[in-house]
Formats: structure tokens, C-alpha cells, sequence
């Protein structure tokens, strides 16, 4: 098909490429073309992300602060009710999730929009994406392995939620 | 020749048999131009030039009568000095418009006014910036009717509906005033820039055109469309009055629905 020859200037190999290139200054030339819809799926992300926590963190603000005895009732065992509650370990864990990939994408557009030079960018990013992986990893290991009767020694921690003996 | 024959037209000299309103009032204004000559000296600076213009004319006039009159070395660039070729998009007092379309008496002239080259571009001298690049992004989107069925022996034809899917924007005329506006296109130059996704607009949008899924296929790169932080940066910057940004946003969505 006829058609499919035309090619792009983008492309490095199609001859208008080099004409292009020659007259253009070297910063602005791209690195080739990207493949791929990672941006895309970026782009969606952090809208979707971005309605799901809106209910997500509201529903959170209501039930800690307003329900009840609201902010008063706030304490060890609070959180240790709520975390023996799958429903709110599934809820927190997809609050934790989608709030900091949703963040973590957020500061990366940032990154790519205000860093210029390209070590720069590279090296925010890895302590970006560090910061990210060991919040996550954390906050889901603390989710799921959280322990309302602390023992150490064979002696209750103060504050613990342990049944009665 | 004497300075008035270079002087443009600018004052309108009405007969006094008209009587009243004939007056156009003058006024004296600042221009701070922003001077670069690689030649001379690698620092940019600013210089004042105090000019009395009249409430018809331009900015374009001001630096009409500075270039003609006072200093000969001012560079920029105009054609048709009305609005049609965007030859002369600059950032006046911090916005970038055509010094052709922008009246000094819409301006505060109280402050001088800053002329200075658009944003993001290699300025080449003084007002006058390398527009390659920004052309190089719009030759990437093909900016051509790409159609592969029959040559037709007459024009093609199209519904009046479906001309208006893309009138707006046809408007454009490659001013560079949306995309050196731009704050990501600011950073590193890597973005395709409004004006090349405006362009791209105009045929993915249009029904002779078959190649739409080969324009949006490059502007789903990685500088394209998804770089746009919807700031309406460009919307406010265009001459034509080209709804920019929501271009961007149909070009999204267009990518989208494709792929999803």
C-alpha cells in the first residue's frame, strides 16, 4: 500500500530526518521516537487515581474524625479495631497504593517538566522512585502484619489491645 | 530621505472640513527592547527608547520608528505587518503577542513597555529567534492531506458539519506564540508544542484526510500530547484566537478512545 511509505520526520530513518537535523540546534533534537503508551496510561492513571481517592480519603476523614466520638476516639486501639477489619485493610492499602503512585507520578511530571538536565532528572528519580518503593513496602507490611498485643520479653507493651487472659 | 518619508503611515491626517474627531491623540511611551548581538557581546540588556505615537498606532510602529529613526540595528522580523503572516510574535510586557495586532493604547504607557524575543527558541539577535525547531515539530505531524483512496477528477467534497469539526483550528499561521508560551516546552525544548498538536488537529479531524492514526500514533510519544499540563498558557497567547488547549485536549481523547 502506497500509502504506509509516507513516513514521519520523526522517524531517524526517513531522509527528511537528515535535512531537518542539519539546520536544527543539537538541545533540540529528540532521541528518536518513543514506543509504547506509558505516558498515556500515566496520564489516565492519575485521573482515575485521582476520583478513587477523593472517595477513598473522604471516606477515611469521616469515619476517623466525624463518626462517633469522632476525634476523641482516635487512639492504639482505635486503629487496631479498625485493622482487624479486612474491610479497612483493603481500604488503607488501596488508599496507600493509589496515593503514592498517584503522588510519586505527580512529582515525576515535575521532575521531567523543571529539571533540564538529563543527570539531574536521572538522579531525582532514583531517589524518588527509592522514597516511593520503601513507603510502600512498609505501610503494606505494616498493614498486614500489625500486631494489637505487642509482646516483647514475654511482657505486653503498654498501650497494647490484647484480649483478656 | 528625510525621516518623514520613512515615517509609516500611522498618523491619520484628517481634512479639518470634516470637523472634530479628526484629532488622534499622541502620547509619549517607553519601549525597553531586549538587545542581544552575539557579535558584540554574549550578554542580553535592555535599552529604553522614549518615542511620541499617536492612539492608532501599534507596537509594531514603535519599532518601525525606532529601527528608522533612532537605531538602525534594532532587528525583528515582519512581513505583512497585519495580523496574517505571524512573522513578528514577540513578548510584550510579558506576554507574547503580535506587535502587529497589539494597539500601545490598549498598553499601560505610563511604564515603558518590554519588547522581547518569544521564550524557549535560540535568539538569534535581538527580537529575531531560530524557529527550526519549532518547525521541525510541525513537519513531524504531517501537516498535509494524506488520502488514500482514488484521486478524485473533481475537488473532495465534505459536509458543511464536517468542515466544522477542525475550522478552528485551521486558523493557525505558525506564529510560534503558543508554543514559546508553553512553561514545558520552556524546560528543555523536547515538547511538540501546541502549534504542532493544533496542526495535527486540523487533519486528524478532518474526514478527506485518512491518515489520522499515523499523526496520532506521534503524538502519543512521550513529548507529545501527554506532556500538556493544561496551564491555557497557549489558548491566551494566540493571535487568531485559536481555543488551543482544548485542541490538545480532543487530540487526548482521540488517542484514548483508539487505544482503549
Amino acid at each position: 500500500m502506497s500509502a504506509t511509505e509516507i513516513q514521519s520526520p520523526r522517524s531517524a530513518k526517513a531522509p527528511a530526518a537528515k535535512v531537518g537535523s542539519n539546520r536544527i540546534a543539537p538541545q533540540y533534537r529528540r532521541n528518536g521516537s518513543s514506543k509504547g503508551n506509558f505516558e498515556m496510561l500515566a496520564w489516565l492513571f492519575m485521573r482515575l487515581s485521582g476520583v478513587v481517592l477523593v472517595v477513598l480519603i473522604f471516606g477515611h476523614l469521616f469515619v476517623n474524625l466525624l463518626v462517633g466520638e469522632g476525634i476523641h476516639a482516635i487512639d492504639f486501639g482505635f486503629v487496631a479495631g479498625k485493622w482487624a477489619d479486612p474491610f479497612w485493610q483493603i481500604w488503607d492499602l488501596a488508599m496507600l497504593w493509589l496515593a503514592m503512585l498517584h503522588g510519586t507520578n505527580g512529582v515525576r511530571t515535575i521532575i521531567n517538566d523543571y529539571a533540564e538536565k538529563d543527570a539531574t532528572r536521572l538522579w531525582l528519580k532514583i531517589v524518588l522512585y527509592a522514597a516511593t518503593t520503601v513507603i510502600i513496602i512498609l505501610g503494606t507490611l505494616v498493614i498486614f502484619t500489625f500486631d494489637p498485643c505487642p509482646v516483647v520479653n514475654g511482657v505486653q507493651l503498654p498501650g497494647g489491645f490484647c484480649p483478656a487472659p | 530621505m528625510t525621516a518623514e518619508l520613512a515615517e509609516p503611515a500611522s498618523k491619520i491626517e484628517l481634512p479639518a472640513h470634516i470637523g472634530g474627531g479628526g484629532e488622534i491623540p499622541s502620547f509619549d511611551v517607553t519601549l525597553r527592547v531586549r538587545r542581544y548581538n552575539p557579535e558584540v557581546s554574549e550578554d542580553a540588556t535592555w535599552d529604553d527608547f522614549k518615542v511620541t505615537m499617536y492612539g492608532t498606532d501599534r507596537v509594531l510602529d514603535a519599532l518601525h520608528k525606532i529601527k528608522w529613526e533612532m537605531d538602525g540595528s534594532v532587528s525583528f522580523r515582519r512581513s505583512c505587518a497585519h495580523g496574517v503572516c505571524g512573522s513578528d510574535a514577540m513578548r510584550i510586557n510579558g506576554r507574547n503577542r503580535l506587535a502587529c495586532k497589539t494597539l500601545l493604547k490598549d498598553l499601560d504607557t505610563s511604564k515603558p513597555i518590554t519588547v522581547e524575543p518569544i521564550k524557549g527558541l535560540p535568539v538569534e539577535k535581538d527580537l529575531i529567534v531560530d524557529m527550526e525547531p519549532f518547525f521541525q515539530s510541525f513537519r513531524e505531524v504531517m501537516p498535509f492531506l494524506i488520502n488514500r483512496g482514488h484521486e478524485p477528477t473533481k475537488e473532495r467534497l465534505q459536509s458543511a458539519e464536517d468542515r466544522e469539526r477542525f475550522d478552528d483550528t485551521t486558523k493557525c499561521i505558525l506564529c510560534a506564540a503558543c508554543t514559546s508560551s508553553c512553561p514545558v516546552f520552556w524546560t528543555d525544548g523536547q515538547y511538540f508544542g501546541p502549534a504542532a498538536i493544533v496542526n495535527a488537529h486540523r487533519f486528524i479531524f478532518d474526514s478527506r484526510d485518512d491518515a489520522g492514526d499515523m499523526r496520532l500514533e506521534i503524538l502519543n510519544d512521550k513529548e507529545g500530547v501527554w506532556r500538556c499540563r493544561t496551564t491555557f498558557n497557549c489558548t491566551e497567547a494566540c493571535p487568531r484566537g485559536i481555543q488551543v488547549t482544548q485542541a490538545i485536549a480532543e487530540v487526548k481523547q482521540a488517542i484514548l478512545s483508539r487505544k482503549i
